[in-house]
């Protein structure tokens, strides 16, 4: 079994820094495990204790049921692709692959069958001889994803290796990073900031900020349920509209049954919302909104607009083009399913 | 339009021309004396076009030796230099290395205190600390000896420096990519840092060549015996001489073989050197 247990990891840095706090998080056997969350929010530093780079202050690290917080890099049979690649300048490609396996004390024609390997699967075959700096953005990639695959490790480490390449390119990559992680079943623990590719790349997807979990589970539940502010307008672009409504409630803005808590937070997507007109019977939510700005991508159309006028502003998307003009006034209404309510202090989702 | 870009194309290469005229002058000068007898210099109208004793005067130049002045042949003073500067470039390279090694990629105590004081050195060069030194190597009884001659020369702070600053800018990535890998730390620097340095250590190594090729001082105190003579101090006793008549012509000539080694080092590693100056890939 090559499931990796993390058990109330913490780390503190030298100064005092708390980068990572007490974090347990189960990754089952050949899970895709995306770590995501603003920068300085500590998934790198988690991950980087997963790989032996970064001593662990407290708690307990453990690769198929084995504690290896004393292990070196070398020993916990992990494999890393870098952000910057890293791949040795002056050696070939080949040796680039192969260094890890000789290193390791691998015979010849069984380091030559293994590089052959994974060069066929990530189509660098033609570029074995080239050295990396006569590599494109997208090869080098490649070659640092042979450079994973050839040891065989039992657990994949990715440290945002997408974020170098361009916009196009990263999505080609993700899907075959996707495919090749599915294909070879290997336990796969990925970072980055890009909720767009924690999303779509993750089977199991944690939430991290200033140093905490804040939600985990698989991308669809967390989107559907946040368990807190700060997942609901992480998750999803455009992010979730939150807005604070006062004890009394707010003016522009009418809820069928708010929850009778006082203050709260409404969080509603920007892609729930329906425009409906004066006449339609009533909604679990309906806002009165003046149009400030319009954003047409083609698809879809992002109307962005100040609730009862000059109130707090929000986005809401509708399909398709709309041609409507600044300042019109608009009513959005929404399901009574759509609406996520939190605690105006902690942040906290309100039960249901 | 046209005549002005002539014009602005033709003063640069003046000015380079002038340029080359100054420094390329004296040293042609040098070869013409090389090239006639004694008698000719010395009444003072020496022409500026070669002259028939090149063959002669080289040839007792290197295998002979001056009739008064140095006794040595040149050629074992050239071998002497080249000795001394070999060791004390490659020397200084190994040791720079090492510690620059040392002081970047390990975390032991004392170490940026290491670090100051390997730089404090910057401020101590030979010359400065001449009486302890030369006390030292005399009590070691190395006096007379390549090691004497080269030891206290190798201790460098300006090629650490280098390295430091060289090594400071491999990313720290490919350390731990080679940690990943299972690579050591003694096989980190073999097998990735010493290639990536490549370029870096050949310009060290020209310019230390040439810094240990013009010694002077140095060499000057430590060495008693003729056949210990380095090229430099060779030149230098051959131009002082107060009871004989200096050969001006053998003196020129010792002047032009001196100069060749560091050019020929400079031509060889050319490319390199230049490359180790400005190359920023990594």
């Amino acid at each position: 079994m090559n499931n990796v247990q993390l058990r109330k990891v913490g780390k503190v840095y030298a100064g005092g820094f708390e980068a990572v706090r007490q974090i347990s998080i189960d990754i089952p056997d050949g899970a895709f495990c995306v770590l995501v969350g603003p920068s300085g929010c500590g998934k790198s530093t988690l991950l980087r204790m997963v790989a032996g780079l970064e001593t662990i202050t407290s708690g307990e690290v453990a690769i198929g049921d084995k504690v290896v917080n004393a292990l070196d890099p070398s020993e916990r049979d992990i494999a890393m692709v870098f952000q910057n690649y890293a791949l040795y300048p002056h050696m070939s490609v080949y040796d680039n692959m192969a260094y890890g396996l000789r290193n390791r004390g691998t015979p010849k024609p069984e380091i030559e069958t293994r590089v052959q390997e994974a060069a066929r699967i990530l189509e660098i075959g033609h570029l074995l001889d080239r050295k990396p700096r006569a590599l494109s953005g997208g090869q080098r990639q490649r070659v640092a994803m042979g450079r994973a695959i050839v040891r065989k490790p039992r657990v994949f480490l990715f440290d945002e290796p997408l974020s170098n390449l361009d916009a196009k390119l990263r999505i080609q990559m993700r899907v075959e990073i996707k495919k090749l992680q599915r294909a070879l079943g290997i336990t796969s623990i990925y970072v980055t900031h890009d909720q767009l590719e924690a999303m779509t790349l993750a089977d199991m997807l944690v939430v991290m900020n200033k140093g905490k979990v804040e939600q985990m589970g698989p991308p669809l539940a967390l989107y559907e349920k946040p368990q807190t502010t700060f997942v609901a307008g992480f998750i999803g672009a455009p992010p979730m509209n939150l807005v604070e409504v006062p004890a009394g409630g707010m003016a522009g803005l009418t809820l069928a049954h708010p929850p009778q808590v006082g203050r709260f937070i409404l969080g509603i997507r920007p892609e729930h919302f329906q425009l409906s007109s004066e006449d339609a019977g009533p909604s679990a939510l309906v806002v009165e909104l003046t149009l400030t700005a319009v954003e047409a991508v083609g698809s879809e159309t992002f109307l962005y607009g100040a609730i009862g006028g000059a109130g707090r502003e929000i986005i809401v998307r509708v399909p398709g083009k709309a041609d409507i003009a600044i300042g019109t006034k608009l009513r959005a209404v929404a399901d009574a399913h759509d609406l996520h309510f939190f605690h105006a202090e902690t942040g906290d989702r309100l039960p249901d | 339009m046209v005549q002005r870009r002539s014009l602005l194309d033709f003063l640069p290469h003046l000015v380079l021309l002038l340029g080359i005229f100054v420094l390329a002058f004296p040293v042609y000068v040098a070869f013409v004396a090389s090239t006639w007898d004694a008698a000719t210099i010395a009444n003072g109208h020496m022409p500026l076009r070669p002259g028939p004793y090149f063959f002669e005067n080289y040839y007792k130049l290197l295998f002979v030796g001056t009739s008064g002045s140095t006794r040595e042949p040149v050629g074992g003073m050239m071998l002497n230099s080249l000795i001394m500067a070999v060791t004390i470039a490659v020397g200084k390279i190994a040791i720079s290395l090492i510690s620059a090694f040392a002081v970047v990629y390990f975390r032991f105590p004392f170490r940026m205190a290491a670090f100051w004081t390997i730089f404090v050195t910057l401020m101590l060069p030979v010359e400065v600390r001449i009486y302890p030194t030369y006390k030292i190597v005399a009590d070691l009884h190395l006096l007379d000896t390549y090691a004497g001659l080269t030891i206290p020369l190798i201790a460098s702070a300006t090629a650490t420096l280098l390295f430091r600053q060289f090594f400071m800018t491999v990313p720290d990535e490919l350390v731990e990519a080679s940690r990943i890998d299972g690579a050591g730390p003694m096989q980190f620097f073999f097998d990735t840092l010493l290639p990536l340095s490549i370029t870096s250590i050949a310009a060290m190594f020209v310019i230390q060549f040439i810094y240990g090729w013009n010694q002077y001082l140095w060499p000057l105190l430590i060495t008693t015996t003729d056949n210990m003579q380095t090229i430099v101090i060779g030149i230098k006793k051959m131009i002082v001489t107060q009871d004989a008549l200096t050969e001006w012509q053998l003196a020129m000539a010792t002047a032009i073989l001196a100069m060749l080694p560091p050019v020929l080092v400079v031509i060889v590693m050319q490319k390199l050197f230049v490359k180790g100056l400005v190359e920023t890939e990594k």
